[in-house]
């Protein structure tokens, strides 16, 4: 039994109505008065749960209004917690009072629907991802909105937080950076060499996916979710189909499931092996960088080889998978496996004796563990800061069930723990494809698509490297998708490297910035 | 130190020797490259990568080009944290609106004579986010674009090819 609905039932009798049409069944749909959404987050808060998600969603096309939906989680529980919002009255309780993660949830609810947060702990209604140049009534989200616009410009100013005193300056950086790495706006307010504040701006790489998606076929919609953020293709892909095939229910074969763990495995090896790297690489010690990406490289063409892309694009499908194994390719794994091995303990050895890259990777850029717990942090970034949190472990699908990955969650909280939490699941990860791929069912790797039932909705998490991704599907009509809600975990770790970097010196924040590597496309959406 | 030393020695040299299949495309591709730019480009092209609102699947590969296996740098071929140097821009999309300033800025910053390449299909066309409120499509649609690179992402044996060929075509501007 779900404990976090027995909970809400309890507080709201006959007012909390569990929604149909909502699966897996394993994580409830409640839909409360939205003068009590704020009580159940109290609630929620109270026996421990975070915020995992928090989304708006326009269902004019279902002869409703609009919704806004909270998604709690507490160990293996999710809980969605849903209250309707008038046309009329386009408002909603907010949840920033008792939950971090809402300041950024609430102001892009704010900004892509038009739904305005009441009671906001510091009125911060400026725009997020969309930008001040946006008109005001501008929300993508909105059935109304027609996507196919060009959009005016128009003039406006975005509100910096500012520190002042004297000898006190500010750095801007971005939107484009000195590497070849994404776009986004750093502003550091500093005095010395001391970082005083670092405010991040996102949104420069928002494309519309998620309007996108009301455009697209379910068999398309793949296709996008595995572009969300082309480092974690496989895992999107995963997610997406994972909650279209709870919303229809299909089963996908169990060779299929296998195959799908093993890719989403080699993603995990393929980003920690290159990430490593460029870690040691940021504290000028380029060795690693270049030994590691060899490895990473080596990975990536035999993925190539066997599975047709060297990143596993559209290889997730649903129903399934559209890549089979072969015999000799299982023998090419094993083996690349062994040979990975050896190498990984030598440099992993190099890099743990290596005092100068130990001064600067150590106590350097702390998260601490309230902060990670609060800020409700996923993936290996929580775990390197005592949160042990990871969907492999609590939520498992086959065959993480029964081959459970070992959970490494570290306490010192710096850059070498984010660092050493993947170095242990990169052995790990080796470990669990082996046992796979022993243990590798025969039979079909597709199984046949059934289409959606209007107006149901199906939610899913997959631990992709970064860690937790959360994804929520809502049929609309026939064959219509009337929304696709996208969680990357870069969603809410962006928020654990603005506290990470603060006191620590402005040359140390690209190792700060890299030990957590979080994606702007999967934020920007 | 001597662990490090026994690792390098170990490794030897990984790059591309004259390797089989697909890849002895690489060395072929670099030979010739290796020409042009010094021929061109005064022995070094000097790029400027913008991503202007990729997935950042286009960039996994343009750092694949730097890795030892690929090397590009050993046909000449080095990238810069500014525009100022740059003598290429390789520019991945789809071109997000708010990215659109920030693109045009960088390619006003980049000295004439200048290549502009657009990478991946994405940069093309717009790819699967196709053209939107958010998304301008390719990157011709805000800056002119001289050559493209297909691919989803294009490999890096792909993005050396690429290059070749934007720098041996139109010859008629002196970069030198």
């Amino acid at each position: 039994m779900n404990n976090l609905s027995e909970q809400i039932a309890a507080r709201f009798g006959a007012d909390a109505i569990r929604g149909t049409g909502h699966f897996p069944a394993t994580v409830p749909l409640l839909s409360i008065p939205r003068d009590g959404f704020e009580d159940a987050a109290i609630l929620m808060k109270k026996v421990g749960a975070r915020l995992a998600a928090q989304w708006a969603v326009d269902e004019t096309t279902m002869g409703r209004a609009f919704a806004v939906i909270a998604c709690y989680a507490l160990e293996s529980d999710y809980l969605l917690v849903r209250c309707e919002i008038p046309r009329d009255d386009p408002t909603f309780p907010s949840l920033t009072k008792k939950y971090i993660p809402a300041f950024r949830f609430e102001r892009q609810i704010e900004s892509l629907m038009g739904l305005v947060p009441v009671g906001h702990v510091h009125s911060d209604h400026r725009p997020w991802i969309k930008f001040e140049d946006w008109p005001a009534d501008a929300w993508p989200l909105r059935k109304s909105f027609d996507p196919a616009q060009k959009m005016p410009r128009v003039p406006g100013e975005y509100r910096w937080a500012r520190a002042r005193g004297e000898g006190v300056y500010e750095i801007p950086v971005g939107p484009v950076h000195a590497g070849i790495i994404e776009p986004g706006h750093f502003r550091f307010q500093a005095m010395g060499e001391d970082i005083l504040n670092l405010e991040e701006r996102l949104g420069y790489t928002h494309k519309g996916i998620e309007k996108r998606f009301e455009a697209l076929s379910w068999k398309d919609g793949v296709r996008l979710a595995g572009r969300v953020s082309g480092d974690s293709t496989v895992a999107h892909a995963l997610c997406y189909c994972r909650s279209l095939e709870a919303l229809c229910g299909i089963e996908p074969p169990p060779r299929a499931l296998w195959l799908r763990a093993i890719l989403l495995e080699r993603e995990r090896i393929a980003n920690h092996l290159g990430d490593i790297g460029a870690v040691a690489n940021d504290a000028a010690f380029a060795f690693l960088l270049y030994q590691f990406s060899r490895l990473k490289e080596t990975l990536l063409r035999l993925n190539r080889r066997l599975f047709g892309h060297r990143y596993l694009m559209d290889r997730v499908v649903p129903g399934g998978v559209a890549v089979d194994l072969t015999p000799e390719g299982t023998e090419a794994i094993l083996a690349e496996l062994d040979w990975l091995t050896d190498e990984f303990e030598r440099l992993i050895t190099i890099y743990d004796l290596n005092p100068s890259l130990e001064d600067r990777v150590r106590t350097t850029g702390i998260l601490s563990a309230d902060l990670a717990r609060d800020l409700g942090t996923v993936g290996f970034v929580a775990r390197a800061s005592g949160q042990p949190l990871d969907c492999r472990v609590q939520t498992p699908f086959p065959p993480y069930d029964r081959f459970p990955p070992s959970m490494t969650v570290l306490n010192s909280c710096d850059v070498h723990a984010r660092v050493w939490v993947r170095v242990c699941e990169v052995r790990d990860s080796v470990r669990l494809i082996r046992e796979f791929l022993a243990t590798l069912p025969h039979g079909e790797i597709l199984a046949k698509s059934i289409p959606p039932t209007p107006h149901a909705s199906g939610f899913a998490v997959v631990e992709g490297w970064r860690g937790e991704i959360v994804y929520w599907l809502q049929a609309g009509g026939e064959g219509v998708i009337n929304r696709c809600m996208i969680r990357d975990p870069s969603s809410v770790n962006w928020l654990g490297l603005e506290q990470a970097v603060l006191g620590n010196i402005v040359p140390d924040f690209p190792l700060c910035n890299k030990s957590f590597n979080q994606s702007y496309s999967g934020h920007d959406l | 130190m001597l662990r490090i030393l026994h690792q390098i020695f170990r490794t030897g040299v990984v790059t591309e020797p004259l390797p089989a299949e697909v890849e002895a495309e690489v060395v072929m591709v670099g030979k010739r490259l290796e020409e042009a730019v010094r021929e061109r480009f005064s022995r070094s092209l000097v790029i400027r990568e913008v991503d202007a609102g990729s997935c950042n699947g286009c960039e996994l590969e343009i750092i694949a080009m730097n890795n030892p296996i690929y090397n590009c740098e050993r046909f000449g071929i080095s990238f810069t944290a500014s525009p100022r140097f740059a003598d290429m821009l390789l520019v991945t999309g789809p071109v997000s609106h708010n990215m659109e300033i920030a693109l045009k800025r960088t390619y006003d910053a980049t000295p004439d004579p200048k290549l502009v390449v657009a990478v991946g299909d994405c940069g093309i066309n717009g790819g699967i986010f196709g053209e939107s409120y958010a998304s301008l499509g390719g990157v011709e649609s805000v800056i002119p674009v001289d050559a493209v690179i297909p691919g989803c992402p294009p490999t890096p044996t792909d993005l050396l090819a690429g290059i070749l060929a934007v720098i041996t075509a139109g010859k008629e501007q002196d970069f030198v």
